[in-house]
């Protein structure tokens, strides 16, 4: 199967994305810029992170006006994955695609790090964790408090959509939600960067059985 | 050309980290009367149509505004 990684404007961390996914985990992917972009072709969608649109207006928002977003919107309803991460994971709430939305961490400054998150290995893009694992994964933004009103947060535990969860009252997001999957399964929403620890080299692995997990489940469609 | 003020604020439920930092800084400079601040934003926009008003909602609705954090409300000048 082959993913695109989606580029926009202000996106930086296309080519960590590829080298996750293609270099060190075996899978296919090309990295496709937003205009004139086809992405039927595709079995799969990454968004990676950096500021799109330089964060203007509210991060991810100018993301909605290329013309890529309503074939992202549609490839969506295919069912086949769409994972956006950082700064995607902010185009995947601004295109309505996942609840909630994005405010400026409580610092007030841009951050980064490593920071511990629970995950839930009962989706196709973590089923290869240890059930309830806490990992360590980097985390780079300045947007990274999650909201959404509690009914909704209630929801999506109840669910079993909160896919991470921070250990602590990391960023102020609401529940501790650090990655939320859609209601169908297939797209998936994580601020941390599984991209960014897939190699001892770099500094920990905790992000590999998420690209193994993503790869093979899908693969198998 | 019609001018349009487009107020964009947080909802109510949402902890605005500015509006915090902004309150600290004015109690430290001795201003103790302020008891709240909410920082928000103006999009001044120039808008040439017959059908401002509708035209403008849509903006609001399609791009300017995230109703999941922020309420808004616009005046169109001369109205």
């Amino acid at each position: 199967m082959k993913f695109a990684i989606l580029t926009f404007p202000g996106t930086s961390c296309e080519v960590d994305m590829h080298h996750a996914l293609s270099t060190v985990v075996g899978g296919e992917s090309e990295i496709v810029w937003h205009k004139d972009a086809d992405i039927s072709n595709y079995d799969g969608i990454i968004i990676p992170t950096g500021a799109t649109f330089g964060d203007y207006l509210r991060p991810g928002a100018l993301a909605k006006s290329t013309t890529l977003a309503n074939q992202v919107v549609a490839f969506a309803k295919t069912g086949k994955p769409v994972i956006g991460v950082g700064s995607g994971f902010h185009v995947l709430v601004e295109l309505g695609l996942l609840p909630g939305a994005f405010l400026m961490n409580p610092s007030l400054k841009f951050e980064t790090g490593k920071v511990n998150v629970k995950v839930n290995t009962n989706t196709k893009f973590t089923s290869h964790y240890d059930e309830n694992v806490v990992i360590a994964l980097p985390y780079a933004h300045q947007f990274g408090s999650y909201y959404i009103d509690e009914k909704t947060a209630q929801q999506l535990q109840d669910n079993n959509q909160v896919v991470f969860t921070y250990t602590d009252e990391s960023f102020n997001s609401i529940a501790n939600i650090a990655g939320v999957v859609n209601e169908a399964g297939n797209v998936l929403g994580v601020m941390p960067l599984p991209e960014r620890a897939v190699e001892e080299i770099i500094g920990g692995i905790d992000g590999l059985p998420f690209f193994e997990s993503t790869l093979k489940n899908w693969s198998e469609q | 050309m019609t001018k349009v003020n487009v107020y964009v604020t947080l909802r109510e439920s949402v902890v605005d980290p500015q509006g915090i930092a902004a309150k600290e800084a004015l109690h430290s400079m001795g201003h103790d009367a302020v008891k709240n601040v909410r920082i928000g934003k103006l999009i001044e926009l120039e808008v040439e149509s017959n059908t401002v008003e509708a035209d403008v909602t849509k903006m609001c609705d399609e791009l300017l505004i995230n109703k999941v954090i922020e309420d808004y409300r616009f005046e169109i000048e001369g109205e």
